[in-house]
């Protein structure tokens, strides 16, 4: 018998897999540059920060999100609502990107 | 704060002469890594000063991200001139920066708390705004060998980028 709870998950799981297929899109940081600097996603898409630094750096919002990304990895985040912000490497300020999610 | 301020400026003085008088004091590839090298290890031996003497997060973390990428650039830098089988050799440039950084080091030891912190941060400010003028006027133009010229091009987005941090920490400590 499955739970209130659970089947709420499901239906959850269910919607949030069905509308469009979830795309990755890939930012390369190399030399301390965000590249493609601008990059634009669907809610649900997956972006994916490969570091080719010997460096630490960070995807940050101020006062919203932040991704750390170790050096010579990589890095992901789903992102989950419609905005449209500017990104900063928190230990690199200098290093800055643009965002924009649409809905699906 | 006079004192400091003088003598970064000195320091600033000394090295952005250089480019202004004659060709021949261009420094040499190995002077260039020399002391590219010697600006990283000295803001490491800043960042461990401040590692022991402060208990503000923000400044601790500030100097953990300095030794991680500093030492991260400097083992660049070492595999390079390994590589390129050039010796680093010590100059005037490099003499200068150690001595104004032991000064700065010797001040800010007798300092605490509060003050300490926001005395190390406007150093690394005024430091990384020093480094990055020697860096744009003299290093970068006089390197002759290419890969050690990306490298200081790299070393000084990373400068650029903490002296950035350094004013966000700073204006934190207000």
């Amino acid at each position: 018998m499955m739970s209130r709870r659970n089947l709420g998950v499901a239906l959850a799981l269910a919607m949030g897999a069905a509308p469009a297929k979830a795309d990755t899109i890939e930012v390369t940081i190399e030399k301390l540059v965000f590249s493609p600097a601008k990059i634009e996603a669907k809610v649900g898409d997956t972006i994916r920060w490969v570091n080719k630094d010997v460096f630490a750096h960070t995807a940050t919002v101020n006062g919203a999100w932040e991704v750390m990304i170790s050096p010579k990895k990589a890095a992901s985040l789903t992102v989950k609502k419609a905005e449209s912000v500017d990104y900063f490497c928190r230990f690199h300020p200098n290093m800055r990107g643009h965002l924009t999610v649409t809905s699906p | 704060m006079f004192i400091r301020s003088t003598t970064a400026l000195a320091a600033v003085f000394l090295l952005s002469a250089a480019p202004l008088s004659q060709a021949a004091d261009k420094p040499t590839d190995p002077q260039i890594a020399h002391i590219a090298y010697t600006a990283g290890v000295l803001d490491v031996e800043a960042a461990k000063q401040a590692l022991k003497k402060s208990k503000n997060k923000e400044v601790v973390d500030f100097a953990k991200d300095m030794v991680r990428d500093h030492e991260a650039v400097n083992k660049q830098a070492l595999d390079l001139v390994k590589k390129l089988k050039v010796t680093p050799e010590d100059n005037p440039t490099s003499k200068a920066l150690t001595k104004a950084a032991a000064e700065e080091r010797a001040k800010l030891a007798k300092l605490k708390g509060a003050a300490f912190d926001k005395a190390y941060v406007a150093s690394e400010v005024a430091y990384h705004k020093q480094v990055n003028g020697a860096l744009e006027t003299l290093l970068i133009p006089s390197a002759s060998n290419a890969e050690l010229k990306s490298l200081l091009e790299t070393g000084l987005k990373i400068f650029q980028g903490h002296e950035q941090h350094a004013e966000h920490v700073a204006g934190m400590l207000k």
